[in-house]
């Protein structure tokens, strides 16, 4: 059983009359990749800030690495790494400098091969300014893991950035949980939470609406498997066929395209009803409900699928 | 120790990097000192009696004032102060760091100064370089003390600006840089008293430059030193990681305890 880095129980934060998070508990285990979902304003920065020793909770109890991120705070300072969303570096500081000045404070010797490795080596002495805003986000991810942190933040950390880099930052992640890192990912990007994360939590309004794995989540939901079939005949796209547990029915691209609650009993109607007409099958795909979906049937209801 | 170091390795580097900073720390000084001793000295000639107190106290206002609360306050706007707080970097180096690298190029503007001002303008040496150099530091220690404490209490960049016109004019017309203190009405006196400039001017005429001072002049180099220490204090209280947080342990206006060493100076060097 691994150790737990981060629990939350009954964790509550206001600012005067508005209540940014209410009642959150939830925990994350040693390893983990724990995303951190909701629209903006359902309180995921608040509980992040909170986490980090930003600032202070207004009810329930914060520990990170065991540890109160408010009053234990220097303790903490060392085995947090948090990669904010705003750049939060001087306009002037070249790469170079950041990482000898940021790791001098955590008392770790510079990790210039983080700059290598995330392609800003021939920029180590290009003032901030100067670099582009996804350079500017890869040194500040190089920042936040240069002194080998227990527990790591992320808050939006690919946005901006091109497809190779958002590639290689996903291999950094999945290392430094191979290497018992705890990440926390807040992100809008839905598919990189699905596919990087190990739990996910949905906050909305305040409040912690779903938890569990990307796969439980989205089981959990109305359940509509789409599934668009093309044939040489287009012998489906007469009006009038319906399948078992079909819900809804529409053409586009020559694909009829279909949603089923129950794929098993869909696809072997359809499939004898092809065969019936003498059609030939030309291609079929099958897309289970994705975190997407979910999110937005949960956040949105009405807008899903 | 080490941290240290880098840290004030690279805010010393940003100030001639960055060029806001390098107008502020380089520029403006020496291009007024340059023109105001080629024009004023001419048109004025007992100027060039002042010309070098004047000018180290117009660089010390233009660096510090004008310099040092601009950066603070966008620094808290942008998150930088959030992000060195999560790096473990504390409020003291936040604020004090910036100061002592303003002092440092402050040191080589004086230096120019007072070496190129003989030679450019026949301008008189201090005859007292000890005070001279003291003089000098308690300036520099007074307006950077002034200049962080408005960087930490301003909302914002507009309100800085204003809050360091407020002295920075002020000082430039009653401080004695351009008109000495005796040739105020009695009332600009009293509140030219309440300006780190007119202390400096004084202190620099009674105790370095053989000239004759209006008031106490240790008292001046005293409440100098006083209310940096009393500004860099409050500075420290007052200071806030983020701007979006209410929280602050006192309010703003806290700050105007700052004057406190000019005000008892008023009535105790009349």
């Amino acid at each position: 059983m691994k150790n737990s880095m981060i629990e939350v129980e009954d964790f509550r934060k206001t600012y005067g009359n508005y209540v940014a998070v209410d009642g959150l508990s939830f925990d994350v285990k040693q390893g983990e990749i724990f995303g951190l979902l909701g629209p903006n304003g359902a309180g995921k920065t608040s509980t992040l800030e909170c986490l980090e020793g930003l600032r202070a909770p207004n009810g329930g109890s914060l520990r990170v690495v065991g540890l109160n991120p408010v009053s234990e705070f220097r303790k903490l300072r060392n085995l947090i790494g948090v990669q904010l969303q705003s750049a939060g570096l001087p306009e002037s500081i070249t790469p170079d400098e950041a990482m000898k000045f940021f790791c001098a404070y955590h008392n770790v010797a510079p990790r210039f091969d983080l700059l290598e490795r995330l392609g800003l080596i021939e920029k180590r002495n290009t003032q901030f300014y100067e670099l582009s805003a996804g350079q500017q986000r890869r040194l500040v991810l190089a920042l936040a893991v240069a002194h080998n942190p227990q527990v790591l933040f992320l808050d939006e950390p690919t946005a901006g950035l091109d497809v190779a880099t958002r590639v290689e930052l996903h291999g950094m992640m999945r290392e430094l949980q191979a290497g018992g890192t705890t990440v926390i990912l807040a992100t809008h990007d839905m598919a990189e939470a699905e596919e990087m994360s190990d739990r996910v939590a949905i906050l909305l309004q305040s409040r912690l609406v779903n938890i569990g794995t990307p796969m439980e989540i989205t089981a959990t939901g109305a359940g509509l498997t789409k599934i668009s079939v093309r044939t040489q005949a287009s012998s489906l796209s007469a009006s009038g066929i319906a399948f078992p547990a079909v819900s809804q029915h529409t053409l586009k691209d020559e694909y009829s395209i279909y949603f089923s609650s129950d794929i098993g009993p869909t696809l072997s109607a359809m499939i004898a009803y092809i065969d019936a007409q003498g059609d030939t099958l030309i291609d079929l795909r099958v897309e289970r409900p994705s975190l997407e979906d979910r999110f937005l049937e949960i956040t949105n209801p009405g807008v899903a699928q | 120790m080490n941290a240290f170091i880098h840290h004030f390795s690279f805010e010393f580097r940003a100030g001639i990097r960055n060029k806001q900073l390098l107008l502020m720390n380089y520029l403006f000084p020496l291009g007024f000192y340059l023109l105001m001793g080629f024009v004023m000295a001419e048109i004025n000639p007992p100027f060039r009696e002042d010309i070098i107190p004047a000018m180290l106290v117009f660089g010390i206002l233009a660096a510090t004032l004008l310099g040092i609360p601009d950066p603070l306050v966008n620094a808290r706007e942008n998150g930088i102060f959030r992000s060195y707080k999560i790096n473990g970097i504390p409020s003291i180096s936040i604020l004090v760091i910036p100061a002592l690298t303003t002092i440092l190029h402050l040191v080589l503007v004086a230096v120019f100064i007072t070496f190129t001002a003989p030679l450019f303008f026949r301008a008189p040496l201090p005859v007292n370089w000890l005070n001279y150099a003291l003089i000098f530091v308690a300036m520099a220690f007074a307006c950077a003390g002034l200049s962080v404490l408005i960087g930490v209490v301003s909302p914002s960049s507009r309100m800085t600006v204003l809050w360091s016109q407020l002295i920075f004019v002020p000082s430039m017309l009653l401080g004695g840089l351009m008109l000495p203190f005796s040739m105020l009405p009695e009332a600009a006196r009293k509140f030219a008293q309440l300006l780190p400039a007119t202390q400096a001017m004084n202190a620099f005429n009674g105790l370095a430059m053989g000239k004759v001072a209006a008031f106490s002049p240790w008292g001046s180099v005293i409440m100098l030193f006083a209310s940096g220490v009393l500004a860099f204090g409050l500075a420290m209280y007052l200071f806030s990681w983020d701007s979006r947080n209410t929280t602050r342990r006192g309010h703003p206006l806290l700050a105007l305890l700052v004057l406190l060493p000019y005000v008892v100076g008023i009535f105790m060097l009349a």
